[in-house]
């Protein structure tokens, strides 16, 4: 059996060591070793966006980084991105606007629209749509979601 | 006449859209119908609390690997598990030798029946593998990361097959053979020679040879279309956790909780009584999550590793080659029209690859195909095909998509050669209540000419295309809906809220769907109904969210619980007034007798202070209406890379009722996505010898948000009379006509009529040259 190594890591704002084995992915060790199931495997190659993940503020698929890469690094999950027990805009204009059916992809939606408004407050349409490209939904065909992104953003202006 | 509400991109109003608004109908007085409440799951949901199936963690659990075929068609000589028993970390192996003998006997244990020698057998293959990604043994180990390596050690002796891969392949005189004992049956005559054609039908009516005979104009055309997959973001993923005293619990993604509780009791010969199936969210379904892959062997492993809990969680390659998908076909389709217009003969030929196992949805697709129009002669027949491809499940409107495809492609060429307007044609020709869909089955009330007017009448349609390389394609579609079994029970709390526990599986925001019903029934807020979707021994049997059946079917029971309640209320307050409970009215919200009167919550404490009130609810209701959708599409093609890219889409759905527009609107726009996708990427990209190539979500090229405009989403609400508020199906029709729609869309743009899906860049470019060098006089390319 593989042996485990401590990482130190600022997670969600938090200080935080874990253990894990140095072929864990971050979503893994977010998953199975921080319990920390918000974020999604959809695909496990980069290619659906569920498990999304801010690292030092970049938008990153936790699948395609290893766990040992984030010593000494700050990680952003799904769930870090309600602040003091309340909903992030972008998470209460999901909900008004229904942008979720099944919600398996909603995690990763949230956090790479986050990353967006992040970098541009005031996206057109076709921002969000070129950078939710990387994010898989298989239920709403982006309508409803592509509208709550620029609810937030109209709202920001 | 039917009430239409248009939510164009134009005048949709970020605004106000997503508030509860009120009675977002403006008619029928309804107070909760039609408003547009946050679901009541919806917070866990975008905070990453919601529960999936891979989320499920416990002390002890042991994590399960399946190792699968890598050959299309072969015998399996010999297993070796030896080498990964002894890797340290494995706790069990198992192989279809553990499996029970399965009884060569048909049951319906979710969505269409199946022979349970089948169904064990593509849980785990016994004699032969008949698909790339047939289950042929699985490990549990302490971490997936060791059951992987173990799964690696496994040797497997196999002797190859050529592969059968299509309709033509299969049907070929000197086929292989995938199934040794299967016989055609032909409508109930059962052919004596081992054959891969399972199953044929045939509807008829009128003289079809005379009306073709006599005909104005026939347009006959032969179309091909490939294998598609649903797509659903989750991976299958289930736990199983034995107790000491052999009661079994199974956590999974499922569409029907009681559905796998069958499959699994019926492959693992367990009473129903000793399994308890827990549903967790699930991530998506589309049809693909009624058929177990994962849940039996999880069960077998746990009992192998000396009764520890076993969980398995499929990767994406496993999904796209082992499950799902649904079944590519060859159609040909023949219609008639007389001088007027008016169709009067049609055909369609029906040829469906079923998988490795009988069972393709050609008996729906039958359906399907020539639904939209009323025509007095008629000849549909269907081909159920077995072909060394992953075994078919159910895919949103199952066989729909593929039928219209072709069918509405015929449809537009009439209209096209007798100068008429695409949508005028399908007025004329429409389907109205007392015609007959293609197995003769009658129609009552039905919306399909209000969906053409409607989009007849859209900005949309109404407004020109300009431009090169630009065009306009309209289709129809039919989905038949179903109805199904639903049980709930519903507690009033003394505080007036009331709990809803229901077995429907929430796909799509049917917590909201049902909660409003109840609330509606009972005229008190959305937000004092709590539902919850509970486990198979909660409540009695309940069919899969399936069949566009949620909303309609526990939507009633929620209805009828909301009566019980209501009056049985009633029956305690005249107790408490000491008046007869005929002369107790119950009116917004508030009881009366007399003097008396009581609003609901305080009426739900003083009726429960003798007696606790619940109410139990079970329905199979028979009068769901059929759905019908027509849709308009604008594409622009790039004539150097053959890429299609869709401008404008509008949506027309008859909708019986909206119970929660927003969820509507998303089943309608969901729908269209998917269509989109199988009509200009998806497909199974195989080899010459069976080997599946693109699985994965990069080479299996499912729409993003980039692919997609906004998606225009009219709700025609022709009230369907079998329901209390007029509740049809809305989740599948959706996905019927946009094949046809692009199709139309790229002939208007190009002047080629595709015969094939997808209508991928390299498909496209293909007929486009043909048809250049075809007007140009040369010989075409890559025809020999």
């Amino acid at each position: 059996m593989a042996n485990k190594t401590a990482v130190e890591t600022t997670l969600n704002g938090e200080e935080t060591t874990f253990l894990c084995e140095p072929r864990q992915t971050l979503l893994e060790a977010l998953r199975d070793e921080l319990g920390l199931i918000g974020s999604k495997e959809g695909c496990g190659n980069g290619n659906c966006g569920a498990c999304n993940v801010l690292l030092d503020g970049v938008l990153v698929n936790s699948c395609l980084v290893l766990a040992p890469e984030i010593e000494g690094r700050s990680v952003v999950t799904i769930e870090g991105i309600a602040e003091d027990g309340e909903l992030h805009p972008l998470q209460q204009k999901f909900l008004e606007h229904a942008s979720l059916q099944c919600g398996i992809c909603t995690p990763g939606f949230i956090v790479s629209s986050k990353a967006l408004l992040d970098e541009n407050p005031n996206p057109t349409e076709h921002d969000v749509r070129l950078w939710l490209a990387g994010n898989l939904c298989r239920c709403t065909g982006y309508d409803k979601i592509v509208r709550a992104v620029l609810d937030v953003a109209q709202n920001n202006a | 006449m039917a009430d239409t509400k248009h939510n164009g991109t134009a005048a949709y109003d970020l605004a106000s859209n997503g508030k509860v608004d009120g009675d977002g109908t403006g008619q029928n007085g309804y107070k909760v119908i039609g408003t547009r409440p946050v679901r009541p799951d919806g917070v866990d949901k975008v905070t990453g609390r919601a529960v999936y199936a891979a989320d499920v963690q416990m002390t002890g659990l042991l994590h399960g690997k399946i190792l699968r075929s890598p050959h299309a068609h072969a015998h399996i000589r010999s297993i070796d598990t030896s080498k990964a028993e002894a890797l340290p970390g494995v706790r069990a192996v198992v192989t279809a030798a553990d499996l029970p003998v399965a009884e060569d006997k048909i049951e319906d244990l979710g969505e269409g029946a199946i022979n349970l020698k089948y169904l064990s057998d593509n849980i785990l293959a016994h004699e032969k593998a008949l698909y790339h990604g047939h289950a042929v043994a699985a490990v549990a180990a302490i971490s997936p990361h060791i059951a992987e390596e173990a799964v690696s050690l496994i040797d497997v002796d196999y002797d190859l097959l050529p592969a059968v891969m299509t309709v033509d392949d299969a049907l070929a005189d000197d086929a292989p053979i995938l199934l040794d004992t299967l016989r055609t049956d032909a409508m109930g005559e059962i052919g004596a020679q081992p054959t891969n054609l399972a199953s044929f039908f045939r509807h008829q009516r009128g003289d079809l040879d005379a009306a073709f005979a006599d005909a104005h104009l026939v347009v006959e055309r032969a179309f091909r279309t490939e294998t598609v997959h649903q797509g659903y973001i989750e991976p299958q993923a289930a736990t199983a956790l034995y107790s000491a005293d052999g009661q079994i619990t199974i956590w999974t993604s499922t569409q029907g909780s009681f559905a796998v509780r069958g499959q699994v009791a019926e492959i693992l010969k367990i009473p129903v009584s000793r399994l308890k199936v827990i549903p967790t969210e699930i991530g998506g379904g589309f049809g693909g999550k009624i058929n177990v892959y994962v849940e039996p062997v999880a069960v077998l492993l746990s009992q192998k590793a000396g009764y520890e809990p076993v969980k398995i969680v499929m990767n994406r390659a496993d999904v796209l080659a082992a499950t799902g998908p649904t079944s590519g076909s060859n159609i040909r389709v023949k219609i008639a029209v007389d001088v007027n217009g008016k169709i009067t003969a049609g055909l369609a030929e029906l040829y469906y690859e079923a998988g490795a196992y009988p069972g393709s949805p050609v008996g729906a697709a039958a359906n399907v195909s020539l639904a939209p129009y009323a025509i007095d002669n008629l000849q549909v027949d269907g081909y159920d095909i077995v072909v060394n491809r992953p075994r078919s499940a159910a895919y949103r409107a199952p066989g729909g998509t593929n039928a219209a495809f072709a069918v509405e492609s015929v449809v537009d060429e009439l209209a096209e050669k007798l100068g008429m307007d695409a949508a005028d044609f399908r007025i004329l020709n429409g389907a109205k209540e007392k015609d007959r869909r293609p197995d003769g089955v009658q129609y009552a009330r039905i919306g399909q000419i209000e969906t053409v007017q409607a989009i007849k009448n859209s900005r949309h349609y109404q407004t020109s295309l300009e431009g090169k390389y630009r065009g306009r394609g309209i289709a129809s579609g039919y989905w038949n809906n179903w109805g199904g079994q639903s049980s709930a029970t519903a507690a009033l709390n003394p505080d007036g809220t009331v709990n809803l526990n229901e077995a429907s599986t929430d796909i799509g925001g049917t917590r909201a769907s049902i909660s409003m019903q109840l609330a509606e029934a009972l005229e008190i807020g959305y937000e004092q109904v709590k539902t919850r979707v509970v486990d198979t021994d909660t409540v009695a049997y309940n069919d899969v969210t399936g069949g566009s059946r949620t909303t309609f079917a526990t939507g009633w029971a929620a209805y009828d619980l909301g009566q019980k309640l209501k009056q049985e209320m009633k029956r305690r307050l005249a107790d408490v007034w000491d008046v007869s409970p005929q002369d107790v009215s119950y009116e917004d919200g508030i009881f009366y007798a007399g003097d008396e009167s009581l609003p609901f919550v305080e009426a739900a404490n003083v009726v429960q202070r003798e007696e606790p009130l619940m109410a139990s609810s079970t329905v199979h209701p028979q009068d769901f209406g059929p759905g019908f959708s027509t849709q308009c599409v604008d594409v622009e093609i790039d004539p150097e890379t053959g890429k299609i890219t869709i401008l404008r889409y509008t949506i027309a759905q008859d909708v019986g009722k909206a119970i929660h527009p927003s969820y509507v609107e998303g089943q309608m726009q969901g729908g269209v996505a998917q269509g989109i996708g199988w009509a200009i990427n998806e497909e199974y990209i195989y080899d010459d010898e069976g080997h599946l190539l693109n699985a994965s979500l990069l080479d299996y090229r499912m729409p993003t948000a980039l692919d997609l405009p906004m998606i225009d989403t009219i709700l025609v609400e022709v009230p369907s009379p079998g329901h209390p508020y007029g509740v049809r199906g809305v989740g599948e029709v959706n996905i019927v006509p946009p094949a046809g729609a692009i199709a139309n869309a790229v002939y208007d743009a190009t002047g080629v009529r595709m015969d094939k899906l997808p209508i991928s860049p390299a498909n496209l470019l293909e007929a486009m040259w043909a048809k250049e060098a075809e007007a140009a006089g040369k010989p075409v390319p890559g025809d020999d």
